[in-house]
């Protein structure tokens, strides 16, 4: 039998916003001493009350614009209920039936449609370690993290293969990070990836059952994931098994997914609206000043690169990866020009030469091409002698190029400009050595 | 006269004047409370040294020629209102040790503008309750026949109040939780428009339905009380930006042309009739003040307990999820009958499945209840200023009565539940005694009318000066 992967992805971006989703202690709590960065309302005490973050709001939307989504004008929060230690209140604020944005996709290179179901706002949770202090297992619990900002991006289940998925997770990457809404940096957990992995006959019909895997921090581990997945579960279709509906962890070490929760039902969250919170309503306003907003994407300037300064594609899609880098090449090419440097000259010697824009000035880079450029002296009759020389050794070559194989040429060229030694301009060796041919 | 039996508003005046100072005042109450409470049972903390270190300062704020409403008068606060360094236990075992961290922007207030802190009072347990029976402590007495109930689920603030052992104290009200117990102790119980004033530290029972007011001995005194809790908080993102007007301005202006509607679905089956009577009676002084008596309909009354046990439960299951001994307080072994009850009443209406048979369904009716009371005060629909009736359908109980049965306790809240679903105010007055027990009238009006409420509440004081009935403690 033939089986085609179906996979989906949640996705979740915490939001680099200078204060919580719902009270204003501090969000930038990476690496900070535990439990410094809390007050009444993210540890969930009695009578604390949530705030939204309005700029929170607006980058989550921000997001969903990106992914081209519908932005719905009535939005609300809801409560997600359950108990786990690290999430204090006993529910997660979260959005249930109107999430910011809806309907949305991304267009992946191959042309494949990849539609977003649903982006929407909430909170993050407080961190759970488990260790050993004076000879006991205790688990610690920090709350630093409780109720930082997260957006969640769901997919359709669109993808069926991991370089797609891969490829989608970059994207996502390079949009939040032009949006400048969130790091993404991985090892920090800034996105977080939960694949969810079945295996179908037909494409076009879901299966009965679901693998979800939780939790990876690395595109890598996604992609091997995925691989290991579909492995998996071939072989128990083949042996005439359905894979239990469950949800699996990734163990790196081991190069495996592992079952963590068997799901003999959907969990029962008993969402419902969040009284705290009034329903937020946007005008059409608001949301067109949101999409104004919005700065150039990745996708767009890749295109912009190519028509604009004529690079090509390969250029174009290194020099966007980082919006900071592809801004220092535009600066230095506007200085190249009154330098005569040409735009792919730039794009070159700051890909080849990895260039550091961070501490580098546009100037230096085009000064450095104008130097690097500037042709050595050349004496007519030292090239005479070098041309003679090349094509008296290169009895073959003279011969092929007499009996019409004209690209031969290039060939002599470079044996000329070796045996030279010297920067000169290689347009005038090539009709020296035409005219000394005739 | 004891300086004990003053109004906030004569206290005032003798503050203001230098004629008492706030530690005699405070020193005054204290006295009082360890004569009478040990049988009352009205507060389960009383904070001795900080009321007087605070009666000080606000002495010292007085010498300054400060005067605000409540500078320097000893208040209490139900305890559910959380508390830095003061036990706040929502009268709950859960709770028994719990010392919070910092104050709720009521209680901030409140002490910014200078009012006395003397304890914290008793209630049912998470303010799950009509009678104050369900506190996990103990239950309060009734000050005007202690073999009664006091109403609840704020049970301790106005019995309190009326037993003359402080001159104001806060409350909450879900479904009635004010204005039931200030028509069972003969005080002046006001339910603010949702929103109008904080809920930010106060331990949440059903949070779209929770209202943050006070217990005082009259409406003027309410609006002073009002005039310092009430306001946009930048900590509860329910309270809107609206200002907050000078409620004593237009407070003697009496009730002359005011129309008064009268909610045919209020005097039904199952009212007592000598409450029905006394009603009657009270609108019959109002309509000789000037006041037009209509008959209205609020068709939907009927729903609103049922509705009322769905929305509110839900929300209670979600509430009370972090009270679970993790981080504070005790585990949820110590969760009382009543609390148990109403999680698993509400984790089942939350359900997938059941939710929208239930909590949706709920709140389509709720939704209905609302546009209710739209109609009713609709000026363009010829609609009525206020509303009255009466704000229990029966005199207070007896211990242990409706314990039994509890859908009988939930049905005390008929004529309060519909204000909290629509987000309305309500404001209970004393409407006099029914065989030595005391017997309220509820003053509905529109959202954000508490001037309105006041001003009938005051007009119908002028004449029926029942606060000055002091129970025989």
């Amino acid at each position: 039998m033939k089986y085609t992967p179906i996979i989906g992805l949640e996705v979740h971006v915490e939001l680099k916003t200078k204060s919580k989703m719902f009270c204003s202690c501090s969000a930038d709590y990476f690496g900070k001493p535990p439990n410094t960065h809390t007050c009444p309302v993210c540890l969930g005490l009695p009578g604390a009350l949530p705030v939204p973050n309005k700029k929170a709001l607006e980058w989550c939307m921000m997001v969903a614009l990106a992914l081209n989504c519908r932005i719905s004008e009535f939005s609300k929060f809801d409560r997600k209920n359950y108990f786990y230690p690290d999430l204090p209140k006993g529910y997660q604020i979260s959005q249930y039936d109107l999430p910011v944005g809806i309907n949305g996709h991304m267009k992946l290179a191959s042309g494949n449609l990849i539609r977003i179901r649903r982006v929407h706002m909430e909170e993050d949770t407080g961190k759970l370690t488990h260790q050993t202090v004076n000879g006991a297992a205790v688990s610690l619990i920090d709350f630093n993290r409780s109720s930082v900002p997260l957006v969640e991006i769901v997919t359709e289940p669109d993808f069926h293969d991991a370089e797609d998925v891969k490829e989608y997770l970059q994207n996502l990457q390079y949009i939040v990070r032009y949006l400048e809404v969130s790091n993404a940096d991985m090892e920090k957990g800034d996105m977080r990836l939960e694949p969810n992995i079945s295996l179908s006959t037909d494409p076009k019909v879901l299966p009965s059952y679901k693998v979800e895997v939780k939790n990876i921090n690395s595109f890598r581990f996604v992609e091997k994931t995925i691989n290991f997945e579909i492995d998996r579960q071939l072989k128990l279709l083949d042996k005439g098994e359905t894979p239990l509906q469950e949800t699996r962890g990734w163990n790196e070490n081991k190069g495996l997914t592992y079952s963590q929760r068997v799901k003999e039902e959907a969990n029962d969250y008993r969402y419902f609206p969040e009284p705290d919170i009034p329903p937020m309503i946007w005008t059409d306003r608001e949301i067109s000043r949101l999409r104004e907003s919005l700065p150039e994407l990745r996708d767009e300037k890749i295109v912009r690169f190519s028509t604009e300064y004529g690079l090509p594609h390969q250029d174009a899609d290194i020099l966007t990866r980082d919006k900071n880098l592809a801004n220092f090449f535009e600066e230095t090419a506007k200085i190249g020009i009154d330098h005569n440097v040409s735009h792919r000259d730039i794009a070159n010697t700051i890909i080849n030469q990895k260039i550091d824009y961070e501490k580098t000035h546009p100037a230096e880079v085009v000064k450095q091409i104008v130097a690097e450029n500037k042709l050595d002296e050349l004496n007519p009759e030292e090239l005479q002698r070098a041309v003679e020389k090349i094509l008296s050794e290169n009895q073959k070559a003279v011969t092929d190029y007499k009996s019409g194989k004209e690209s031969v040429i290039m060939f002599l060229l470079g044996q000329t400009m070796r045996q030279l030694g010297k920067k000169v301009d290689a347009n005038t060796v090539k009709q020296i050595l035409i005219d000394t041919l005739k | 006269m004891s300086i004990t039996a003053l109004t906030i508003e004569e206290a005032r005046n003798l503050l203001d004047t230098k004629q008492i100072s706030s530690v005699e005042l405070t020193q005054g109450f204290l006295d009082r409370i360890k004569k009478y409470d040990e049988n009352l049972k009205a507060f389960l903390t009383v904070v001795e040294d900080t009321a007087l270190t605070m009666a000080n300062k606000a002495d010292k704020r007085l010498k300054n020629g400060e005067t605000t409403p409540l500078l320097g008068i000893p208040i209490a606060l139900k305890d559910l209102f959380v508390t830095q360094g003061i036990r706040t236990t929502a009268a709950s075992r859960v709770l028994e040790n719990y010392v919070p961290q910092y104050d709720g922007t009521v209680v901030r207030r409140l002490k910014d503008a200078g009012a006395v802190i003397l304890g914290k009072t008793n209630c049912d347990a998470w303010a799950h309750g009509s009678s104050g029976e369900n506190s996990d402590f103990e239950p309060t007495k009734n000050p005007y026949n202690p073999a009664y109930v006091p109403g609840g689920s704020s049970s301790g603030s106005p019995t309190a109040v009326a037993a003359d052992m402080c001159l104001g104290a806060t409350g909450t009200d879900t479904g009635g939780s004010i204005r039931l117990p200030a028509g069972f102790t003969n005080t002046v119980g006001l339910k603010p428009t949702y929103g109008r004033v904080s809920r930010y530290g106060v331990i949440a029972m059903a949070s779209s339905l929770d209202s943050i007011g006070h217990f005082t001995k009259t409406s003027s005194d309410s609006a002073m009380f009002l005039s310092v809790t009430a306001g946009k908080d930048p900590r509860d993102a329910t309270t809107p930006e609206k200002a907050v007007p000078d409620y004593l301005k237009d407070i003697q202006k009496g009730v002359k042309g005011l129309k008064i509607g009268v909610p045919k679905e209020y005097f039904i089956k199952g009212l007592d009739s000598r409450i029905k009577i006394q009603t009657e009676q009270a609108l019959g002084i109002l309509e000789r003040q000037g006041a037009k008596l209509v008959e209205i309909s609020l068709p939907h009354t009927e729903y609103a307990i049922a509705v009322y046990y769905i929305v509110q439960t839900a929300e209670v299951s979600s509430n009370l999820a972090r009270y679970d001994g993790t981080r504070f307080g005790h585990d949820r072994s110590h969760f009382g009958d009543e609390a148990k009850r109403r999680i698993m009443l509400g984790t089942y209406v939350l359900s997938a499945g059941y939710y929208d048979a239930y909590y949706k369904k709920a709140m389509q009716v709720r939704t209905l209840i609302k546009q209710d009371f739209e109609k009713a005060f609709d000026p363009a629909d010829n609609g009525v200023d206020v509303i009255i009736t009466p704000s229990s359908p029966t005199l207070p109980w007896k211990f242990g009565e409706k314990m039994a049965d509890p859908l009988k306790m939930y049905l005390s809240d008929i004529f309060t539940v519909t204000a909290n679903l629509a987000g309305i105010p309500g404001l209970t007055v004393p409407a006099g005694f029914i065989d030595g027990l005391p017997n309220g009238l509820q003053i509905l009006g529109p959202h954000f009318s508490e001037e309105l409420l006041f001003r009938v509440g005051h007009a119908f004081e002028s004449e029926k000066a029942y606060w000055t009935e002091k129970p025989a403690l």
